[in-house]
């Protein structure tokens, strides 16, 4: 560990500005044909301080690390290592210089084991038995615990975060980047993921943290760049601004704040659900177990989870692409539905929003007007004695358009060309204009921008207080607490006790959500390995 | 500077109709350079193949008997190919819908049944396309067996079977030992449509279908699900349209129409059931069914040109000994280049200049 001496020496708190930063780019801007996805872009990173790139859904963070990280290449200007002017034709070289960079989609093979996926990443100069043993020694060392011979499919998803953790760091890397990183974790794993940067912050090393959730961006970094389509807005002191600050920069203005309509009633029970347990259909698919819930109309129950816990393979058994043996495994609307078909539950007047808009929620390369079409068949009027009525369907669309601000370049356009926010604004709108007694939604504003997911929430809540029963499933707890009236947390395939969102405080949520119990008593028996 | 492709925010419907085009140009070239190397004049080559054959009526006639059973099985084809249905074997739903059109022909051979059995014929044909297709589709919903293989597979035994029973069972006593049927009657036998002529009922036929897959492709819930269980098979289950219903449907359509180009074939321009009664209908039709884009009117187009070579390839036989297999090797640099266009709906091409103006690091 000769290089963290080395670096031990160098300015600790980063704020001598006479000394060049680690890495400074100027003016640099990528072009896609007319689109301008960096314009004219100054950053500074300094050895020894966490720097946080802030910036809605499109504003250019992606692709300004992709630059950094020599994914792609600039269209202009130029990014100085330690003073120097570089050219990176590759991410190897970038990582040959000391840039690490953790995605937030991982990379790794669900068949290997964490020794196998790391060996992959590296360039293979050491033996493997070298490489495990150092593996080892660097996840102890930063508090970051990982079985080697353990294959990646039977580790949770905070766990295979770590194996490209560990990996970044094994280059010893001065720069480390990381996109996203809380995304995926338990409001605890986050706190221990902290730890491990303050750390590295301590040891000289610098750090860029893309984020949007302002609250962690304040308590841990010392600078911010706010980006904002494609340009940069402003470097600011983090812990100087409030949340609201920050976020009038990231946006352009205030965003609409969403209001509940006070004195929501709620009354019968529209969705039920009775001891759904589940095999999964698929090789490392998560398996249901005794699932039972019960949701009136008037209500927005939320259910919290990391990634991967069963929400998908709920969302399958609730909208019927799975069906259960047992009919009153799901109750919609009072009747038994766990044996009948997506389009049958729709009859009932259920809806169901997925996760994946593209190539789930819609047919990416079919027009607007086919993909209303899509769930509208059943029961909207839009087919008639098998033929489609064309007209009907276009409404539909230009419905949702108005009803949502739905931003497009025609009037029916194809679902793939639509931005990710407008694209769920027509999904939402789509359902809704249906107006469902029941609407199950996955990750409603999953990669939106603020604007839409204002919409989105303000929609989901209205719904609600129109009588409809919701049902969201969010990774994000900040949108659970300010949409749902009571939040479940789902952990290997079961469903916690669902909670009044006022007493789910995130570290109760925090402890669900990593499989603890709250009841210590119970704890001895509930907890597996 | 480097040329690179470039993903489309769209589909282009431009190129989309214009890809067929230059996939005809580029097989064209290709085939000159083969006429020259074959030591053929190409231009007059070229005359025979594409020209000749469009300068008499003769031909002209031939052409539409020609594109008749194309057009509809590729129209079949195309059904399954949209709903991600590889249909490989329409060559021996044609066949078995021969054999089992003729069994009729056969046994009222020299009866004076009435004018029931050339429908009895077309209908029997179809019913047994369609039962001899749903074997690879069952298949493959049942035991995930690939339809691919399967049904190509059984295009053999189709072939076979024929030839056992041309030589045995069914053979004409007064054929002079030819394996062949005796001569059907005319009440089983399709009409023409002009006396002395050889265009015959088969091709009204083959423009219904046409017309049928149009409406059924672009105003029906049916249709649609065709399109989305092809297109996004995720998007699809969320619609609540089941895929395996879908092979199991595509398939028995398809298999339907190649059974009844198949009796139309035998009952019309051949007129006896014997083997070698397709010069490969079922698997031209594949290429009709690509080169006309999965779309029933391009079908209708491709259907009269590739009906085209198979004329033009003859005439080319005789006026310059060109052999008769040049005509496949056409058809299969067409399916070649036709695939490789389709990519430009998706994509395009574009000259990149990575810049160069950053000095270069000293690392």
């Amino acid at each position: 560990m000769q290089a963290h001496q080395r670096m031990l020496d160098s300015t600790p708190d980063g704020l001598n500005s006479s000394e060049p930063p680690l890495l400074r780019t100027i003016g640099l801007t990528k072009r896609y044909g007319d689109f301008l996805a960096n314009d004219d872009i100054d950053i500074d990173i300094r050895p020894g301080e966490i720097h946080a790139l802030l910036g809605e859904n499109g504003a250019g963070k992606s692709t300004l690390v992709k630059a950094i990280y020599g994914l792609i290449q600039p269209s202009a200007g130029e990014i100085c290592w330690q003073g120097r002017p570089v050219v990176l034709s590759g991410p190897s070289e970038a990582r040959s210089l000391g840039i690490g960079m953790v995605f937030q989609h991982f990379s790794l093979f669900d068949n290997l084991t964490v020794a196998e996926n790391v060996a992959l990443g590296l360039d293979g100069k050491e033996s493997f038995k070298e490489m495990s043993a150092r593996l080892e020694q660097v996840s102890k060392l930063y508090g970051l615990p990982l079985d080697p011979k353990r294959e990646v499919w039977q580790l949770s998803v905070g766990q295979r975060q770590r194996i490209e953790i560990v990996r970044a760091l094994m280059q010893d890397p001065k720069f480390l980047i990381l996109d996203e990183p809380t995304a995926v974790l338990t409001p605890q794993e986050a706190d221990q993921l902290f730890i491990v940067l303050e750390r590295l912050k301590a040891e000289g090393r610098a750090v860029l943290y893309i984020s949007h959730k302002l609250e962690e961006v304040k308590r841990l970094c010392d600078t911010a760049t706010i980006l904002r389509g494609g340009r940069k807005i402003e470097t600011c002191n983090p812990r100087r601004e409030t949340a609201a600050s920050l976020a009038r920069m990231m946006v352009g203005g205030d965003i609409k704040e969403v209001k509940a309509a006070s004195g929501r009633k709620t009354t019968v029970p529209r969705l039920v659900v009775n001891d759904l347990s589940l095999v999964p259909a698929e090789a490392h698919g998560v398996r249901l177990e005794h699932i039972s819930f019960e949701l009136k109309g008037g209500e927005i129950l939320g259910i919290a989870g990391v990634a991967g816990n069963g929400q998908d393979e709920l969302f399958a058994a609730l909208s019927g692409e799975r069906l259960s043996k047992d009919p009153g495994t799901v109750v919609i609307e009072g009747i038994a539905a766990g044996h009948l078909s997506i389009t049958q539950r729709r009859k009932l007047g259920a809806a169901f929003v997925p996760e994946e808009r593209l190539g789930h929620g819609t047919a990416p390369r079919m027009k607007l007007s086919e993909n209303a079409l899509l769930t509208g068949h059943a029961a909207s009027g839009m087919v008639h004695h098998g033929f489609i009525d064309t007209a009907a369907t276009l409404k539909t669309v230009d419905r949702a358009t108005e009803a949502f601000d739905v931003r497009k370049a025609k009037r029916d356009p194809e679902a793939a060309s639509l931005s990710g926010g407008n694209l769920q604004k027509f999904i939402v709108g789509r359902e809704i204009l249906r107006n469902p007694a029941v609407l199950v939604v996955s990750q409603p504003t999953w990669g939106v921008d603020a604007g839409a997911a204002a919409v989105i929430r303000q929609a989901l809540l209205d719904l609600a207080t129109a009588g409809a029963a919701v049902l969201v499933t969010s990774q994000d707890l900040d949108e659970l607490a300010e949409i749902a009236d009571r939040i479940a947390v789902m952990f290997h395939g079961k469903l916690s006790a669902p909670l009044a969102t006022r007493e789910a405080s995130r570290e109760k949520l925090g402890l669900l959500m990593g499989g603890s119990s709250l009841e210590p008593k119970e704890a001895v028996h509930a907890v597996g390995p | 500077m480097q040329l690179v492709l470039e993903k489309r925010a769209e589909r282009s419907g431009a190129v989309a109709l214009v890809s067929p085009l230059i996939a005809i140009g580029l097989t064209v070239v290709t085939m000159v350079i083969l006429f020259a190397i074959l030591g053929k004049n190409p231009l007059l080559a070229l005359h025979a193949y594409f020209i000749a054959p469009l300068t008499d009526g003769y031909s002209l006639q031939e052409i539409a008997v020609k594109a008749t059973p194309l057009v509809m099985i590729a129209i079949g084809l195309s059904l399954c190919y949209l709903a991600n249905a590889w249909n490989i074997g329409a060559e021996g739903q044609f066949l078995i819908g021969a054999v089992a059109g003729s069994w009729i022909a056969v046994k009222t051979q020299g009866t004076d049944a009435g004018a029931w059995v050339l429908p009895a014929m077309l209908v029997l044909a179809a019913a047994a396309g369609a039962l001899y297709a749903l074997i690879p589709a069952i298949c493959k919903v049942k035991f995930g067996a690939s339809e691919i293989l399967t049904s190509l597979m059984l295009v053999y035994v189709a072939d076979l079977f024929l030839d056992y029973l041309v030589r045995g069972p069914w053979r004409d006593p007064n054929g002079f030992n030819f394996p062949t049927t005796a001569e059907f009657d005319p009440v089983a036998t399709v009409p023409l449509l002009i006396e002395g002529g050889r265009l015959h009922l088969g091709s009204i036929i083959a423009l219904l279908v046409v017309a049928a897959a149009a409406i059924l492709l672009g105003r029906t819930i049916k249709g649609f699900e065709i399109r989305v269980v092809g297109a996004a098979p995720r998007a699809a289950r969320f619609g609540g349209f089941n895929a395996n219903q879908l092979i199991i449907l595509t398939f028995a359509v398809s298999g339907a129409l190649a059974g009844l180009a198949g009796i139309i074939e035998v009952a019309g321009p051949v007129g006896h059931l014997q083997p070698g009664i397709s010069p490969g209908y079922g698997f031209t039709a594949i290429i009709v069914a690509f080169l006309g884009r999965l779309n029933p009117l391009g079908i209708l187009i491709a259907g009269l040109f590739l009906a085209l070579t198979f004329i033009g390839g003859e005439q080319a036989q005789i006026a310059m000994k060109i052999p008769l297999d040049v005509t496949k090797v056409f058809q299969g640099i067409l399916l070649f280049y036709v695939l490789a266009c389709d990519s430009l709906i998706l994509y395009r091409f574009k000259l990149s200049f990575p810049n160069r103006q950053v000095a270069r690091g000293t690392h």
